[in-house]
């Protein structure tokens, strides 16, 4: 299994969902995450003051899915995350030990995603 | 004219006729001025409601610019001054403010009807049920005073604070100054010369400004305000559409504030001041927004409503004696005033609000405006006019140069006064119970640490997942059955 975890811009979120769960993998998270990289920070005016803020948020989305689901992932991110400017944010892939799904105590790759079910 | 109006101007002219001794019994003319009484009352009933009301405007607005955590302190904080200080005034504020000697009222302890109090010329009379009515306007305008003071204090003062310090203010500080201006005090015979502050620039905004910047020195900066090198960082509020709010209310309460302070609805004066007032404000927001923007380019919310509070402010003095060309100038300068006071001050002292520049370095500016600009048509008895009735006009020189000396006086001396009695009062407060939390009860926010709940749970406590309902499965092998989980209600 590998849990790929993903750093988009906010828009690019709903195109991939909706694709992702076309092709059958509907169990994705996501977490409001703030950080910063290449893109800069916000410049902000408050009262006259100038408010610098050095970080940007982005939406972390995370999937975990059996090993052969990989790439198809990865490349339908790929197809709705990239702009081609800066900021467009970062996949990681890395590998799960083991899923559990809690209702059932389930374990393995039929957990990760329903349709496996 | 419409046929109305001529309607209403013969009846006036019928009233008039009335009151005429010989044409007509005494009894009309006694009833007639009972009923002037009346409806100026009743217009002072308004003016003071408004004014009441402003209590919601310093509310909305010190809550918009504090941050999410101490939201719900800034409601309690109100709530407390504004009814301590009402029993304050009550018991000795509104007897200190009244007529006395030269520097304190010295008669209505715990006002009430049928009490005997000063009458001002030596003699006494019977409080009435109108007397009843320009106490507690006297009394809103205290609670305002008292309003600003906390602006400067938001988000780390302790609330054993308000308590001792809103007590003193209510009953000594705000009615000294007060009663030095409108109750026969110091400031009301300079030389022969009254001072002119028509609605308080200076006994109300001042005196509040100074408080807070006696309780700011005492209390020091907002944990995180100031970089290692000392250099100011901008700590946003949490929701400029609840300063937007304070803002509005703050200015139609105004209109109270101004408009009632003639008093009367004689001649219908107050129109003029009231339009006065709308004239200032309007330029505030438009001189400090235009000054923020060649600054910063930016159109800035907040400094914008700073501005509208400072031309507000800066008339206050001046809408009952200025003529309306001057109450734009009032208002722009003060709008200026304001935001470079902000930036300045800002990289000494934490002020949360700006209460320092709105309604401190603004009431300044107000009331020597007033020196400048009263015109001789509106003028207090014995006042001299402005400086620019001196200079363009046909005023003595002399008459008006005096004139505005004697308004920066009343400037120094209310300064002065406040200044000094509040560090008292806040060195015994922070020599006894302390004037700050903790810094952890800082950095957990003053709802949770001085009043044990959140403004805004929702922001701070995890909520509960809603069961869920009417939720359709997507997808073919979606459990389709909602499944009961213990976390769930």
């Amino acid at each position: 299994m590998k849990k790929i975890e993903a750093f988009i811009r906010h828009e690019a979120f709903e195109p991939i969902r909706s694709e992702l769960l076309e092709k059958g993998f509907p169990s994705i998270s996501i977490l409001e995450a703030k950080g910063s990289g290449r893109q800069k920070g916000i410049v902000e005016q408050y009262r006259g003051s100038t408010v610098t803020v050095n970080v940007r948020p982005k939406l972390k989305l995370e999937i975990v899915v059996a090993d052969t689901d990989k790439d198809l992932i990865v490349e339908t991110i790929l197809r709705h995350a990239r702009t081609g400017e800066i900021g467009d944010g970062k996949i990681f892939v890395i590998p799960v030990e083991e899923a559990i799904r809690i209702r059932t105590g389930e374990r393995g790759d039929e957990v990760t995603q329903v349709h496996v079910e | 004219m419409s046929v109305k109006k001529l309607g209403m101007a013969s009846l006036l002219t019928l009233f008039a006729a009335l009151a005429v001794p010989g044409l007509a019994s005494a009894g009309v003319a006694e009833d007639l001025a009972a009923k002037s009484t009346e409806l100026d009352m009743a217009f002072i009933a308004l003016a003071c409601v408004l004014v009441l009301f402003m209590q919601a405007g310093f509310m909305f607005l010190e809550i918009g610019f504090s941050r999410m955590k101490n939201a719900g302190a800034g409601v309690m904080k109100i709530l407390i001054n504004f009814a301590l200080v009402s029993i304050a005034w009550w018991v000795m504020g509104q007897a200190i403010a009244g007529f006395g000697n030269d520097f304190f009222g010295t008669s209505g302890f715990f006002y009430h009807f049928g009490q005997m109090v000063n009458d001002g010329e030596g003699g006494k009379i019977a409080v009435g049920s109108a007397d009843a009515m320009l106490m507690l306007y006297g009394l809103a305008f205290c609670a305002v005073s008292l309003a600003i003071v906390w602006g400067t204090t938001l988000e780390r003062i302790k609330f054993g604070v308000y308590i001792a310090y809103a007590i003193v203010f209510g009953a000594i500080i705000y009615p000294v100054v007060a009663h030095s201006v409108w109750g026969g005090g110091l400031l009301s015979d300079v030389g022969g010369k009254p001072v002119m502050d028509f609605a308080g620039s200076s006994v109300v905004h001042l005196t509040g400004a100074v408080g807070g910047l006696a309780a700011l020195l005492l209390l020091g900066a907002r944990k995180g305000k100031y970089a290692a090198d000392g250099s100011p960082r901008a700590i946003p509020g949490h929701s400029m559409p609840l300063v937007g709010l304070g803002v509005m209310i703050l200015w139609i309460g105004w209109f109270g504030f101004n408009g009632g302070s003639t008093f009367a609805t004689a001649d219908s004066f107050f129109g003029e001041v009231m339009l006065n007032t709308q004239i200032a404000a309007a330029a505030g927001v438009l001189g400090a927004t235009i000054v923020t923007y060649l600054k910063t380019k930016s159109l800035d919310v907040g400094m914008a409503g700073n501005g509208a509070i400072a031309g507000l402010v800066g008339i206050t003095a001046g809408c009952g004696f200025v003529e309306t060309w001057a109450s734009p100038i009032i208002g722009f300068v003060a709008g200026i005033v304001v935001v470079y006071g902000v930036l300045t001050i800002e990289k000494y002292l934490d002020d949360p609000i700006g209460a320092l520049s709105a309604h401190g370095l603004a009431g300044i500016w107000g009331t020597v405006a007033v020196g400048l600009f009263a015109s001789p048509r509106l003028i207090a008895d014995g006042a001299g006019a402005g400086l620019w009735y001196g200079i363009f006009g046909d005023q003595s020189f002399s008459s008006t140069l005096g004139q505005l000396g004697v308004q920066t006086l009343a400037v120094v001396a209310t300064f002065v006064f406040v200044f000094v009695v509040s560090i008292a009062v806040f060195s015994v407060i922070k020599a006894t119970i302390g004037m700050r939390v903790t810094e952890a009860e800082e950095d957990a926010g003053l709802d949770i640490a001085s009043h044990g709940m959140y403004g805004y749970p929702e922001a701070f406590i995890p909520q509960p997942e809603y069961p869920s309902g009417d939720y359709t499965p997507s997808m073919a092998g979606t459990p389709v059955a909602p499944v009961e989980s213990p976390n769930q209600a």
